[in-house]
């Protein structure tokens, strides 16, 4: 079994691509630096993570598929599903051994699955922008703690920017332990030292800005007053809207 | 004060629930400098009340008050229960507040009729346009028109909304005039034919200078209760089809009759919304717009109703045996969107996929295709395990599915079963 090693970081699987072309040997498992190695290997090789070699990768992809094929793979890459980086790894080859792009080839399982799992990321991206919560802070800063099932936050960024262009606000992934900060001209990357200041999801009262209350408050009210109680249908609900958001969905709470 | 704005939000939104409308999508707005909000095409639900509706607009009425006596809703002048009015002001930053939390797409503006149609819609548009004019607010507005409107007012609501809608509520206007004496068909027609006429015109005029205003950019929508009165399918669903012919109109809804007044006798007596016929009329509401069926093929005077206990596609498949079966890797993308058990998505892949070689049945079923249905009605290169309609004949098929559902129902799957006799 041929085994490629690399650092685990998307330019890392380009460089695997480049390596893999340059050597004429094409791995059929990808392992992290210090994973330990199965039984039966018969050529391990270190990739070393090198930007311009992993850049040409890209570019060359660029030129063969489309842009929203492009985007396919990032979002697969953002899935953190384990061993799909083997994945895409395969969905490269592919695309560089076909005169054609195959992109559109739905009954190859390798491209079918790379769509399934793109359109995965893509959904929670959406959930993200349907049930992200803010919560006014003190200092006019609003404020939304947030747990993807997979790394969808860089995804849904601009949506936020576009939308709350006139508001400061942080969006904090505390599953990954980072988020974005606006400040009314872009947002940055961020990370908290602690999440004291927001136990089980909602911002500590001190904390909140003087009317917080009582639009959660509001909101909660209104929520359950618009429900059609001859119409109760509790399995399409959680179908709509699964429990694992609840936490930080303010009606649900 | 604080109190009283929370008593007033209960009541008001209590009031609006019945109105099924809650579509945020048809408009692309991008936000404008030193503005709040944008509205992305495809429509974002935010939240899902506890009977699975979706909640993306903040659906409220500026008033419960009404001058009107319609005997299907819950509003009406002779119903005794808590009146309540918000103020413009009150209004405007409740919208502000809640979207800027993420908890709305917008505001979904209804009211109950007060003086005449005219003081009433100008309430209205003064909502809107603080919102748009004031607050710099670019999220989504839908706004209902009071029937009777005058043209001046709904130009100026759709300067401000993005969807405009009238509800017809009742499908034909003898019914209507039984259950609504006061109102009739004309004062709906009216307001849909103006919105119409701005939409075209906005239209015309865009096409010109790119800055000129937009009109009701989502176009305008209604609603038609379902199961209040003696109408058919047939009669409902030819309404809608007459209704989409319009380019503006974009979505009909149809909401289950849920007997709020049941004191009134002109009224039918039921115990439960009719949610299956409701779901029925929907599917066939699609194939109409994304499936390229006609009315008359989904129902005629053969079959004036649709069947509860299978899907409108399905029911037109087995009476035409003679489409089928249909060869996945030939057929037409029109083609492969008869086939129950395809969908438009499924039937876009298969049409994507097929210029790469030819599709197995393993493949389909991988892309979504539902192939407890499709099995019937199509052959892949492959295929040949399984009977298509013309061997199984369509009564076979129709207790096989219909079958099936009501097995799984009872017998949980992963249990043992022991039948003890009563001796």
């Amino acid at each position: 079994m041929i085994i490629f090693r690399y650092d685990k970081t998307f330019e890392g699987l380009l460089t695997v691509v480049f390596d893999a072309y340059v050597r004429k040997t094409f791995p059929e498992m990808l392992l992290n630096l210090h994973e330990v190695e199965p039984l039966f290997a018969e050529e391990i090789h270190v990739v070393i993570t090198d930007e311009k070699n992993a850049g040409r990768v890209w570019k060359a992809l660029e030129k063969k598929i489309s842009r929203s094929a492009c985007n396919m793979i990032t979002h697969v890459w953002l899935s953190e599903i384990e061993k799909v980086d083997l994945l895409i790894f395969r969905f490269i080859c592919k695309v560089f051994k076909h005169e054609e792009s195959i992109e559109t080839n739905f009954a190859d399982p390798d491209v079918l699955e790379m769509q399934q799992i793109a359109k995965k990321v893509s959904f929670e991206k959406h959930r993200l922008i349907q049930f992200v919560r803010f919560q006014k802070a003190a200092d006019n800063i609003f404020f939304a703690p947030v747990a993807p099932v997979f790394n969808s936050l860089p995804l849904a960024i601009h949506h936020f920017i576009d939308r709350f262009a006139d508001q400061k606000w942080v969006i904090y992934d505390t599953k990954r332990k980072y988020g974005y900060y606006y400040d009314l001209k872009k947002a940055v990357e961020m990370t908290l030292d602690t999440e004291d200041s927001f136990p089980y999801g909602q911002l500590d009262e001190n904390l909140m800005a003087e009317d917080e209350k009582l639009f959660q408050e509001l909101w909660k009210s209104y929520f359950k007053a618009l429900t059609i109680k001859e119409r109760i249908n509790l399995k399409l609900h959680r179908q709509h809207m699964p429990r694992r958001y609840w936490k930080y969905i303010t009606e649900k709470r | 004060m604080k109190e009283n704005i929370l008593q007033k939000l209960k009541i008001l939104a209590e009031s609006a629930k019945f109105d099924v409308s809650c579509a945020s999508s048809g408009t692309t707005r991008k936000n404008i400098p030193g503005g709040i909000g944008s509205a992305s095409g495809w429509g974002i639900c935010h939240s899902f009340t506890e009977d699975g509706r979706c909640v993306s607009l903040l659906k409220i009425m500026l008033t419960n008050h009404c001058i009107y006596d319609c005997a299907y809703c819950i509003n009406r002048r002779s119903n005794d229960l808590s009146r309540a009015t918000f103020s413009v002001q009150e209004l405007v930053e409740l919208t502000i507040e809640f979207y800027r939390r993420n908890y709305i797409e917008g505001l979904f503006l209804s009211s109950g009729v007060v003086r005449n149609p005219d003081y009433t819609m100008e309430r209205m548009v003064k909502v809107v346009k603080d919102l748009r004019v004031v607050h710099r607010y670019n999220g989504y507005i839908h706004m209902k028109t009071i029937p009777g409107a005058s043209e001046s007012l709904i130009q100026d609501a759709g300067l401000y909304a993005d969807r405009l809608s009238v509800n017809i509520e009742i499908p034909t206007e003898t019914n209507l005039k039984m259950l609504a004496p006061e109102k009739d068909h004309q004062s709906v027609y009216k307001p849909m034919a103006y919105i119409q006429q701005g939409v075209l015109q906005s239209h015309e005029e865009r096409r010109k200078f790119r800055s000129a205003p937009r009109f009701a950019p989502a176009g305008q929508s209604t609603q038609m209760i379902i199961g209040a009165t003696d109408e058919s399918d047939k009669q409902i669903l030819n309404t809608s089809s007459i209704l989409y012919t319009k380019p503006s109109m974009k979505r009909v809804y149809y909401s289950g009759f849920i007997p709020v007044n049941s004191y009134d006798n002109r009224l039918p007596a039921v115990k439960q919304a009719p949610l299956v016929r409701e779901n029925r009329l929907y599917q066939a509401d699609w194939l109409m717009r994304f499936y390229q069926f006609k009315v008359n093929e989904i129902v005629d005077d053969a079959y004036p109703n649709l069947d509860l206990e299978i899907d409108p596609k399905l029911a037109w498949a087995l009476r035409h045996p003679e489409f089928f079966p249909v060869d996945i890797n030939k057929a037409d993308y029109s083609l492969l969107l008869r086939v129950p058990g395809l969908g438009v998505k499924s039937a876009k892949l298969i049409v994507a996929s097929r210029r790469f070689g030819k599709i197995t049945s393993g493949a389909l079923k991988k892309m979504g295709v539902v192939m407890k249905k499709a099995q019937y009605f199509i052959t892949c290169h492959e295929l040949g395990y399984h009977y298509t309609i013309h061997e199984a004949s369509p009564e076979y098929i129709r207790k096989v599915l219909t079958e099936k559902k009501i097995k799984k129902q009872k017998v949980p799957r992963n249990q043992l079963l022991f039948n003890f006799s009563d001796e």
